[in-house]
């Protein structure tokens, strides 16, 4: 309580800030240190602390989505690559830290909600970041609105409303990442607020630089913690895009001045932001160096960069692919699933399942396992050889070969006829000489998509390669489908005749590669399942490495998984549903993410005002009839801008996402929402109530609706905190809406 | 005569600020005398001067100082292309009518190749027919533009015969020129649309000619118009919109009179037209809107205007842009549904009550026996907005998703498989035996519902759905009707009271499971490839009264029962109305890319990345490939960039208090109003896109690249005055006009080049150094 006491309180150094010049002349004075204690600032961290922290390692049991960061943590804790499509990996390297402080080990099975906790998980350092942001929301909050210009007295207020906010509490009791966001967002919008008062008596003076700088850097870090965090960085940078072009037009200010103005917020606003975000990535990727679950979702490239995996095959593979190299062939695309060229002693059927005829040939197919059947032996069709010659001669773009299965030894071939699924697409085929008037169309060119000049030679692993049949121009591609039980599920593979453009499922990387040593088929056999040796290692530089990490990150789609507890962003204004966290299987005790109502709908009716007065005004002034002084209205915009700015630009965009979506991404929209509340209640107490009566009968109903607040708070503490256990007649009680899904269990 | 040297001086620029006194200067023998004026002379002043001659010399003359904050528009001072311009009072026709016969040449020639069916023809040409043939369709647009190729198609003597089943099939006898020429007329009056637009917004002559030239000349836009498509149509009434609104804008100093109201109302009309033919017409209307929106705030502002003119201001306003839009596209519908009045291949998509109105439809004039008994035949209809028929195959549902039962799901298509048999829950007997009397179904009867070909009874259980997982699952259980408790439905009617009667297609039903309590519904997710993309059916625990859980009975066979011939329930036309959009939407966003397939993105289209095969695709077929004339979308590409930086450094100048002449002030102005209304319009038919789930087209650019070429005209227009102006008047005349010159030069050269892309190649392909198309494939994504 004292260090939070000293970090929000406001010191002021005497005699401390002379010229450098003068450096020793203080000794001549004495050093007065003059401390002043904001007490309210000091009371609110403190009951904020107290409300977020008190019994934090309850339930020691997995509650909700802690199973889905938790496993995050582990890999951290194990030092293991993982891909995570749900954001950008600052928010798990925070878990991850608590993890550390807390000395977890990793080994936890997060495979259950609701699974008891073993010893050896520190739940309480784990839930402690997300709590401790929690509850700096607090304080962060009061300071925002004194920031904006408003009372004290509005500022406590909105400090109390978020302290008494259920969902918020919840959300930040546990070990989930929106506290930490939220925490972030707010922290941003303090110190631009900070900054832009301070641009209008000293500019450029450390404090200046102090707050701009922290707006970029708390900027980054809500971005690094969920891409949500991007929608408050864009509503600050649209705020500070409108400051600054104010500051253009201010013609006492020189041009050099204006400039260096500009680029101090380019510097902090965007350069160091994006720096920032480059770093997460870094230490991410410098963390995280063991090869995991998630490799095959990479490139072969990136995979090699992993210690164990695919490192360990690759190291020591010759570099450039020969005639006589033996390789497996990856698909770049590599959807719906990883795989690799495949082929197998079993023929398509003679005929499909509808009716159309086949070529009746050996099956190509796209694999997703490593398997002998995945090798093919690069061969030069002017030669009979099949092993690499001495010295070996490297393949370049646009040279021709024929590509021979190496357990079957039969070519990859492709001819006019419709392949199994796709019938607009050609076959493809391991060459059978059924002596029939269907010649061998064996030879392809290949073409290095990624190449520096137009002789680059063909390398593992880093050349992405196109296959262009030469006889019909059709190029090797994966089409996506996969195949009925004939082809035992696996995918299909056809040659694209009208290849519109290039897409990646038409590119293949080798990835296991040798040099072919044996003539004969049978040690060839062995030469084939035999392992490669190895050697080298594959350095891809960092930025490489977070290009194709980020890429994956956005592009990576999950099967649409329906939740059961998934709502539309509808239901949230109105908090039509809610979400069951946990539930202990004996007691009863439960854990709900549910708001305060009475915040919710107070937030709801307070935006509606802000909004119908704003657009009065506006609509008045525009006809020159002021109704509130100038300065009035420069704060209600203010104000307003940020608060039902950030309530927009945190909402309006789910409407448009097609994920599956839940109640608490509206948390952080709520939040700034609820900054609103006192806002519009201290407008309407200054400027419409004009007599003293009235002033006073606001404030008496002011009273009575915190009061409320509080008792609803109360109210639903049990199902907040998960304690203490309610009796089925209680929790019926707390179904205030229909919708509410409580888990009451049946006597 | 005074001279102040021999070398020629140039004028200062105008920006300068100090006044000069006029003088003459002799610039040497046989050279013509330039008069030296400062700012306040304006360029334009200069050289008419300079055309007239030397005056004599010692003649000092200033333009009397304005009194700052003059109310009335000062009028405009002539310039330095006021030659070109003094064209536009006297020969406005001659360029126009130039421009547009160009336009129409350069449409209809070669219009009848080739003489097969090309791309989208196979469904437009289709939709043609339809309305010819009256039978009823769905597509995912509104009706007009396929109305109005079906009645160009009618009044040019086409019969509707024709089957447009692929691109490539040959029209032989039938007469396609008609609907192809009446596309390629509404895509020539784009051309003098946008000649117009330009020319009042930007009050320059150059500036029209080159955004008539750019469109004139782009293989795109010619390809585009040349077949039958929408699109042509699309664009005419979205330009007419454009058009309009720009003509009413530029009538705000007489608002209230004839034009202004003509003008006004127009714009109403064209922007029914363009959502009438697709639904991207919504931008066009958004621009107007916001045009209007920021119109009536500047009205706001003049308080000279009382508010009761402001209310009148606001009233026309809705009136013409708001209510007659929404009239005519309604009325669009009307004609529609009146025209397609026979049973065609878009009916499973719609409700039973909308079916019963289409003759041929075995629900128009129905005669079934009125109320269900046990022991019929029928088939259950969803009440949601195109919900499908209750239907189950030979399927099982995959492993993993729920008990692996039979799969039941709703299907939109008539089938066999939609028929289910009523049984009574606790007997297996035959009902259809005639010994047995007819036993009607009752409201909160307890019924079994039995497939009629799988013979496997209607069941849920607790498992979740297949997509709804907060629902039950429903399967097909049982062998020959005999399963569980599991099977037991109740059947009620909403609004009756227990023991009446159940009536087809009016009795809105709903079935409730006897053991959970759960009710029967139609969830609309799509299953996956495993269910045959069927929409999935539910048992929702919920007990909610939405029409996703009511039912009504459409067919119904039972031999027993007399058939009575029921004036059904005739829908009314907003219900209709209504009705048809929601299959619309749904239809649109079904639209989806399948995966590992190759699409068009948004940002391939302004650099012409990639076109179109129109036709063709051997060396010996005839080859038609939509690709815009690449020198025109760089150079508009290019001036994009080019806007935006100068508007930045124009506002940037002016919001430092820079001092501008009045010259530069009208530059600006231009530049940021007129031009900002066009980039508005690019900004928004183009951003929109990126945000589109569905699958995308090169074509779907065109509109935004009309707003494209309209800002390059603009754009390069200003930027040429500037130069022109900040020369000496000689120099700066020349600048313009060679200017301008090289651009339209260079735009008619690289159409020269690039023609045969739309008007058909014949021969190797350009990889082939005989073609006539060698060297010009300059990117590798082209296909020609």
């Amino acid at each position: 309580m004292v260090t939070a006491a000293v970090f929000f309180s406001h010191f002021a150094f005497r005699g401390l800030n002379k010229p450098l010049c003068r450096m020793l002349e203080f000794l001549k004075q004495p050093v007065v240190v003059t401390a002043e204690i904001n007490v309210n600032l000091v009371a609110l961290t403190v009951m904020g602390l107290v409300n977020r922290l008190w019994a934090l390692s309850y339930p020691r049991a997995v509650v909700f989505d802690e199973v889905y960061y938790g496993q995050f943590v582990s890999l951290y804790m194990k030092r293991i690559f993982f891909v995570d499509d749900s954001g950008p990996p600052f928010g798990h390297m925070l878990l991850a830290f608590g993890g550390y402080l807390g000395g977890f080990d990793g080994n936890f099975l997060w495979n259950r909600i609701g699974a008891e906790y073993s010893m050896n998980v520190p739940v309480w350092s784990l839930r402690l970041l997300p709590a401790l942001s929690g509850a700096l929301c607090v304080p962060l909050a009061y300071q925002i609105l004194v920031e904006l210009h408003f009372s004290h007295c509005a500022a406590f207020g909105a400090a109390l409303l978020i302290l008494f906010e259920n969902s918020l509490i919840t959300q930040s009791r546990l070990m989930l990442l929106e506290s930490v966001l939220i925490f972030f967002v707010l922290l941003a919008i303090l110190s631009y607020l900070k900054f832009y008062n301070l641009q209008k008596c000293s500019p450029f003076t450390a404090g200046w630089w102090f707050w701009l700088l922290l707006t970029g850097v708390a900027c980054s870090c809500a971005v690094g913690v969920k891409y949500m965090g991007l929608f408050t960085y864009m509503l600050l940078l649209a705020i500070a895009g409108v400051h600054s072009w104010h500051l253009i037009g201010d013609q006492t200010l020189s041009n050099v001045s204006v400039l260096c103005h500009l680029l101090a917020r380019g510097l902090a606003l965007v350069v160091i932001p994006v720096a920032m975000y480059l770093s997460f990535f870094y230490v991410h990727l410098t963390l995280l160096y063991r090869s995991g679950p998630h490799d095959q979702i990479m490139t072969s490239a990136f995979q090699a960069s992993l210690e164990g995996g695919l490192a360990r095959i690759t190291q020591g593979q010759p570099l450039e692919v020969a005639y006589g190299s033996q390789i497996t062939l990856r698909n770049v695309l590599g959807k719906p699933m990883p795989c690799w060229l495949h082929s197998h002693k079993n023929t398509y059927p003679i005929r499909y399942e509808n009716g159309r005829g086949s070529s009746h040939q050996q099956q190509v197919t796209c694999y997703p396992f490593k398997d002998v059947n995945n090798w093919w032996i690069v061969k030069d069709p002017g030669m009979q050889q099949l092993v690499v010659s001495n010295p070996p001669r490297p393949v370049r773009h646009g040279h021709i070969v024929q590509l021979v299965h190496g357990i079957t030894t039969r070519y990859l071939n492709t001819h006019d006829v419709a392949a199994p699924l796709s019938p607009h697409s050609q076959e493809i085929s391991c060459y059978v000489d059924y002596n029939i008037s269907m010649p061998a169309q064996s030879l392809w060119r290949v073409e290095i998509v990624n190449r520096e000049s137009d002789t680059d030679v063909w390398k593992t692993i880093l050349s992405e390669v196109r296959f262009v049949h030469v006889n019909t121009s059709a190029v090797l591609k994966l089409s996506g489908a996969s195949l009925p039980e004939w082809g035992y599920r696996q995918l299909e593979i056809i040659g694209e005749k009208l290849s519109k453009g290039y897409h990646q499922s038409m590119l293949w990387n080798v990835e296991e590669h040798r040099y072919g040593k044996s003539q004969e088929q049978k040690e060839r056999e062995v030469e084939l399942h035999s392992p490669t040796q190895a050697d080298i290692s594959k350095n891809l530089s960092f930025m490489a490495r977070f290009t194709e990490l980020q890429w994956k990150i956005l592009t990576l789609k999950n099967e649409d998984t329906e939740h059961k507890y998934s709502s539309s962003p509808l239901d949230w204004i109105t908090m039509d549903t809610n979400i069951a966290y946990w539930f202990h299987p004996i007691s009863g005790a439960q854990i709900h993410l549910i708001g305060n109502v009475l915040t919710w709908a107070s937030a709801n009716v307070a935006t509606l005002v802000y909004v119908c007065l704003f657009l009065w005004y506006l609509l008045r002034r525009r006809r020159k009839i002021c109704d509130i002084p100038e300065d009035a209205w420069g704060l209600w915009v203010s104000a307003g801008g940020l608060c039902v700015g950030g309530w927009a630009v945190n909402y309006l965009p789910f409407f448009m996402m097609e994920k599956t979506l839940f109640l608490y991404h509206y948390l952080p929209a709520l939040t700034f929402q609820i900054l609103l509340i006192p806002v519009v209640l201290q407008h309407l107490t200054d400027h419409l109530c004009r007599s003293q009566l009235r002033k006073s009968v606001f404030s008496a109903l002011m009273v009575a609706w915190f009061s409320s607040i509080y008792l609803v708070y109360r109210t639903f503490s049990p199902l907040t905190y998960g304690e203490p256990t309610l009796s089925a007649a209680e929790l019926r009680a707390l179904r205030w809406k229909e919708s509410w899904d409580i888990l009451i269990r049946k006597q | 005569m005074p001279c102040e040297g021999t070398r020629l001086r140039f004028p200062p620029c105008p920006t300068a600020r100090t006044p000069f006194p006029l003088v003459l200067c002799a610039v040497g023998p046989g050279r013509r005398r330039l008069p030296r004026v400062g700012a306040r002379m304006t360029l334009a002043a200069r050289c008419r001067q300079a055309e007239s001659g030397p005056r004599c010399g010692g003649l000092r003359q200033r333009r009397p100082r304005r009194p700052a904050g003059e109310p009335s528009r000062p009028s405009p001072p002539p310039r330095a292309w006021a030659p070109l311009e003094a064209r536009v009072g006297v020969g406005v026709w001659a360029p126009l009518a130039s421009v547009t016969l160009l336009s129409f040449a350069s449409r209809f020639y070669r219009l009848s190749e080739p003489p097969h069916v090309c791309w989208d023809e196979t469904h437009f040409g289709k939709m043609g027919s339809y309305y010819i043939n009256r039978t009823f369709f769905f597509d995912v647009h509104p009706p007009l533009g396929k109305m109005l190729i079906g009645l160009a198609g009618y009044l040019s003597g086409y019969d509707g015969t024709f089957p447009f089943q692929k691109p490539g099939d040959r029209y032989e006898h039938h007469n396609y020129i008609g609907m192809r020429g009446f596309c390629a007329f509404l895509g020539s009056c784009l051309v003098p649309f946008c000649y117009l637009t330009v020319l009042e917004l930007s009050k320059s002559l150059s500036a029209a000619l080159l955004a008539a030239s750019i469109l004139i000349f782009d293989t795109g836009c010619i390809t585009l118009s040349q077949y039958i498509l929408l699109d042509p149509i699309l664009m005419f009434f979205l330009m007419g919109a454009v058009l309009s609104m720009v003509k009413y804008n530029s009538c705000a100093d007489r608002p209230f009179s004839t034009p202004w109201w003509f003008w006004l109302s127009l714009t109403g009309v064209n922007l029914a037209g363009a959502i009438g033919v697709k639904f991207v017409g919504l931008f066009v209307v958004l621009l107007v809107g916001l045009n209007t929106v920021y119109d009536l705030w500047e009205l706001l502002g003049d308080l000279s205007l009382s508010l009761v003119a402001l209310g009148k201001h606001l009233l026309a306003r809705v009136f013409c842009l708001i209510l007659l839009p929404l009239a005519l596209y309604t009325a669009q519908f009307a004609v529609h549904f009146a025209v397609l009045n026979k049973s065609g291949p878009g009916d499973g998509f719609f409700s039973s009550a909308f079916q019963s109105r289409l003759i041929g439809n075995n629900l128009h004039n129905v005669s079934v026996p009125e109320h269900l008994a046990y022991g019929s035949v029928i088939t259950m209809k969803n009440l949601r907005m195109a919900g499908g028929y209750l239907h189950s195959h030979w399927h099982l549902y995959p492993e993993g998703v729920g008990a692996r039962q039979q799969q039941v799901t709703a299907y939109l298509h008539k089938d066999l498989n939609n028929l289910w048999v009523i049984k009574k829950h606790d007997s297996n007997t035959d009902h259809l035996d005639p010994s047995h009397s007819v036993e009607f179904v009752r409201h909160g009867d307890v019924i079994r519902l039995e497939h009629k070909e799988t013979s496997r009874n209607l069941h849920s259980h607790q498992q979740e759905a297949p997509m709804t997982r907060k629902h039950f699952q429903v399967t097909g259980y049982g062998i020959n009707g005999t399963g569980d408790a599991n099977d037991f439905w109740r059947i009620e009617v909403v609004g009756r009271k227990a023991g009446k009667r159940i009536k087809v297609l009016r009795s809105q039903i709903r079935l409730t499971h006897l053991a959970t309590g759960c009710i029967l519904g139609s969830s609309g997710k799509t299953l996956p490839k495993w269910g045959w993309e069927q929409v999935e059916v539910t048992c929702t625990p919920y007990v909610k009264e939405t029409p996703n859980a009511l039912w009504n009975v459409e067919d119904h066979i039972n031999p027993k029962l007399p058939n009575i011939s029921l004036d059904v329930l005739k829908p009314s036309f907003p219900e209709i109305l209504l009705e048809s959009h929601m299959v619309m939407i749904r239809g649109n966003s079904g639209l989806k890319p399948k995966e590992n397939e190759v699409t068009s993105k948004p940002w391939h289209w302004p650099i012409n990345y990639q076109g179109l095969r129109f036709s063709g695709v051997n060396e010996t077929d005839y080859r038609v490939y939509l690709l815009g004339n690449p020198v025109v979308w760089w150079l508009n590409l290019v001036t994009i960039g080019l806007y935006l930086l100068m508007v930045t450094c124009a506002i940037v100048a002016m919001k430092r208090g820079v001092q501008l002449t009045a010259e530069l002030k009208e530059l600006f102005e231009v530049l940021l109003h007129s031009g900002g209304k066009i980039m508005l319009g690019w900004l928004l038919h183009y951003l929109p896109f990126f945000m589109m789930g569905r699958v995308l087209y090169f074509h779907h650019y065109f509109p935004a690249m009309l707003f494209s070429s309209m800002l390059t005209g603009i754009t390069w227009d200003t930027l040429l005055k500037f130069f022109a102006g900040c020369l000496s008047c000689f120099v700066g005349r020349r600048v313009y006009t060679y200017g301008m010159l090289a651009l339209m030069l260079l735009i008619v050269y690289s159409f020269y080049l690039f023609h045969p892309l739309s008007y058909g190649m014949v021969g190797p392909m350009a990889s082939d150094p005989n073609s006539p198309m060698t060297g010009l494939r300059w990117l590798e994504s082209w296909e020609f």
